[in-house]
């Protein structure tokens, strides 16, 4: 070993006669008579558990809680005749995000690998084969084929223009016009972006003419993740402001971040949204107070960015001087160091911290209905309270608990894709 | 994201002032002066704020359809009907218990109609007005049918499961007291978890508001083997509230609540209001509006009641669905019956 060349793929691991699953469990289960006796053990009461939840999950149970309200539980209130925005509102996400996908993949080998194809199909067969929600979930197949289209379609176009990839972002940002008169008042909105065309078509489509739903009936998962977005949406720049104000040179800009940051993170977040919730109506007059929805928005944009300026911070302190000092040996400008050179590093470090606070903030929003917001857990109380359903506590904690654990996972999946994607060091 | 902002706060309802806090003596309401009360700025707006739990069995919740249903609901939909002939003209306010006088102060709501007990502080230095109870409550204490308890002194020696730090938990200390009775009391931070040990046996007595035990009750594995003994522990007169010194406002809420205990009491109900139409009875045709002026010299249509009795129905029938035969509680009407049959439901004469 006198010399190594730069290679792309990983050293292979070192050769291991390959045991059988026998000479496997016998190595790591049943080495000594401790371990086997810990093995026996936490087996039997492992099994014991499983074996309790599954008799309760199909004999004790009562499901139907679920199916009957999955309305409620998706959207709340809002208004039944008015779904098919919903739905549409869905599309565009999908569509948007399987072109996303097809772009950002446009140089794999294959964009369909194997866990790929496996993931989809387990997804497909849990959307026919899911007895809960099988009546209504049967349309989420062509989104799912939405998405695997908009994907091959993506990817050939980015074939033929590499640039897309620059543009994504601002792909995502023109068609979140068209989605909001989708869901808001249209004609201010509008009035607002004349100059975006995929706004006048959404307007045209799904605007004009249309009764607006009012913004308090809105609710269930719907409201969680659409608080849940805009969170995280929001606080990103924000807390990437407040940590570079926190390490600026400028002693009024450092002392107003750290102000800031300290006495946030000093604060408990559900007294924040009690504050948007009761005591901005005592300041405001009627007719300017925000919707609710708007000031919890506002109310966990704060708080996480808070906590997020000091994940970047940790990220901006791991680069190592020499890498500004270099910028700065060519000329290069502050400016310009820090968002091509100084940024890209350190956010890629704070990746799985920022990501920590994504979800956090994602599980955050359940505290909305502790201040009356009827999201995912605040309709869940309401449908408890319907007296047909009385008691029906587990099937419904035991489904939304689902819920969350999925998005939350599927942030922590992406999170853990982007890492290895941008993992640079060898 | 500020165009965002910007179209909540077009959507937001605009409207005028809350309620005036000045109480000089010529801020007497009338419905010439109705101007500057909540009153005008509902009927201006179209629709009323109310402000509910949301997740009280019987009182407030959302039925399958989307809809919210209950009996404090219903109040809420009888005003409704009252200024706007629409039941369905209510935004309803999902409120904590903390911030449910904030709320009301700050002009978040119209009106609360949220389980909240009539106390003298809360009418007092909360700043509340509070209209006719719709609900007579009541600390209860549940036990098992074959326990042999039959009143509190049997709990010497006993365990009784109870939700901490509430006033629940206060009554129950003071009445055992006061009685001379050592028991042990066994304190919850939920009322699931309380339940929960109640029915695995962990306490003999449960003791709660009785509307909750009653509706807790029908979840227990066998419902029948649980009864609730002949006592209470505390008065919690349960109705809607508004805020200080908006008496026009006030006035609406109150009436439209004796509105419906007196239909009751009439025999009016939904169905058969039509058999009205031309009452003969004066007291009756002055309540529909068919004669008089009550329901002008409020700053209403005359007529309000009728809308009222039309849209919702009246006490008995809002209780019966509810939480009477109607419902899957059956709970008796006890004290909610009207002051004619034995309860404390009177209404002050309509004229």
């Amino acid at each position: 070993m006198t010399s190594i060349t730069p290679n792309t793929s990983p050293p292979s691991p070192p050769l291991a006669n390959q045991p059988g699953p026998i000479a496997w469990m016998r190595k790591n289960l049943f080495s000594d008579w401790f371990n086997s006796l810990l093995t026996v053990v936490v087996v039997l009461v492992l099994g014991y558990t499983v074996v309790g939840l599954l008799t309760w999950g199909f004999t004790v149970a009562q499901w139907q809680v679920i199916p009957n309200n999955l309305g409620l539980f998706m959207s709340g209130l809002y208004p039944r005749d008015l779904y098919w925005r919903v739905w549409t509102l869905l599309g565009f996400v999908c569509a948007l995000g399987g072109l996303s996908w097809g772009v950002l993949g446009r140089n794999v080998s294959t964009l369909f690998s194997r866990s790929v194809l496996i993931g989809i199909g387990v997804l497909c067969a849990f959307i026919v084969l899911f007895p809960l929600t099988r009546p209504a979930s049967l349309k989420l197949l062509p989104l799912l084929a939405l998405v695997v289209g908009m994907a091959w379609v993506g990817r050939a176009i980015a074939k033929k223009l590499p640039n897309l990839g620059v543009w994504l972002s601002a792909i995502w940002l023109i068609s979140l016009f068209p989605l909001y008169p989708l869901i808001f008042n249209p004609i201010p909105y509008i009035s607002l972006v004349p100059g975006s065309i995929l706004g006048g078509v959404g307007y045209l489509f799904f605007g004009a003419g249309r009764p607006a739903s009012p913004v308090n009936d809105w609710g269930g998962l719907l409201l969680t993740l659409l608080v849940a977005v805009s969170g995280i949406l929001l606080c990103f720049p924000l807390g990437l402001l407040l940590a570079l104000g926190r390490r600026s040179q400028l002693p009024a800009v450092k002392w107003l971040s750290t102000a800031y940051i300290e006495l946030v993170r000093g604060v408990p977040l559900i007294a924040i949204l009690f504050m948007g919730q009761v005591m901005i109506p005592l300041f405001l007059p009627d007719g300017m107070r925000p919707e609710r929805i708007a000031r919890a928005v506002i109310g966990l944009t704060l708080f996480s960015a808070a906590y997020l300026a000091e994940n970047v911070r940790a990220g901006l302190q791991a680069i190592p001087r020499g890498q500004s000092e270099a910028a700065a040996s060519l000329g290069v400008n502050m400016p310009l160091t820090m968002f091509f050179i100084v940024l890209p590093q350190a956010l890629k470090i704070a990746i799985p911290a920022i990501v920590g606070q994504f979800i956090s903030l994602f599980q955050d929003t359940t505290l909305l209905s502790i201040v009356g917001l009827a999201e995912l857990l605040g309709i869940s109380r309401s449908i408890l309270a319907n007296p047909t359903y009385l008691g029906r506590y587990a099937e419904v904690y035991l489904f939304i608990g689902a819920i969350y654990w999925f998005f939350c996972y599927a942030m922590s999946l992406a999170s853990r894709k982007i890492e290895q994607k941008l993992n640079t060091t060898h | 994201m500020a165009a965002l902002a910007t179209t909540m706060l077009v959507s937001a309802c605009g409207g005028g002032d809350t309620a005036s806090t000045g109480s000089g003596p010529g801020e007497e309401s009338s419905a010439a002066e109705a101007g500057g009360s909540t009153l005008q700025t509902v009927l201006d707006r179209g629709q009323l704020v109310c402000g509910v739990d949301g997740g009280i069995p019987g009182f407030s919740f959302v039925d399958e359809s989307g809809a919210y249903s209950g009996l404090d609901v219903d109040v809420c939909r009888a005003v409704a009907a009252a200024l706007f002939d629409d039941p369905d003209a209510v935004e309803y306010r999902r409120l904590d218990s903390t911030e449910r006088f904030t709320a009301l102060s700050g002009g978040e709501v119209d009106m609360l109609s949220r389980n909240t007990t009539w106390t003298v502080s809360r009418d007092t230095s909360v700043g509340l007005e509070f209209a006719p109870t719709t609900f007579y409550d009541g600390q209860g204490m549940m036990v098992r049918q074959d326990s042999g308890i039959t009143s509190l002194e049997d709990f010497a020696g006993n365990a009784v499961c109870v939700e901490t730090g509430t006033t629940t938990e206060l009554n129950l200390t003071d009445q055992m007291r006061k009685l001379g009775v050592e028991f042990e009391p066994v304190v919850f931070q939920d009322a699931d978890a309380a339940y929960a040990a109640y029915s695995e046996g962990r306490c003999e007595g449960m003791t709660s508001d009785k509307s909750q035990l009653v509706a807790r009750r029908s979840t227990l594995p066998e419902p029948e083997a649980h009864v609730l003994l002949d006592v209470t522990m505390s008065k919690e007169p349960l109705g809607p509230v508004t805020v200080n010194n908006d008496s026009a406002w006030f006035d609406t809420v109150k009436w439209v609540t004796y509105g419906l205990f007196e239909a009751e009491e009439l025999g009016i109900t939904s169905e058969n209001i039509a058999e009205f139409d031309n009452s003969e009875d004066p007291n009756i045709a002055r309540f529909l509006g068919q004669e008089g002026t009550l329901g002008s010299d409020m700053g209403l249509p005359n007529d309000f009641m009728a809308r009222v009795i039309r849209d919702v129905g009246n006490y008995g029938e809002i209780y019966e669905r509810n939480l009477g035969s109607g419902s899957q509680f059956d709970l008796p009407r006890g004290q909610n019956s009207l002051w004619s049959e034995g309860g404390l439901l009177y209404s002050p004469p309509f004229r």
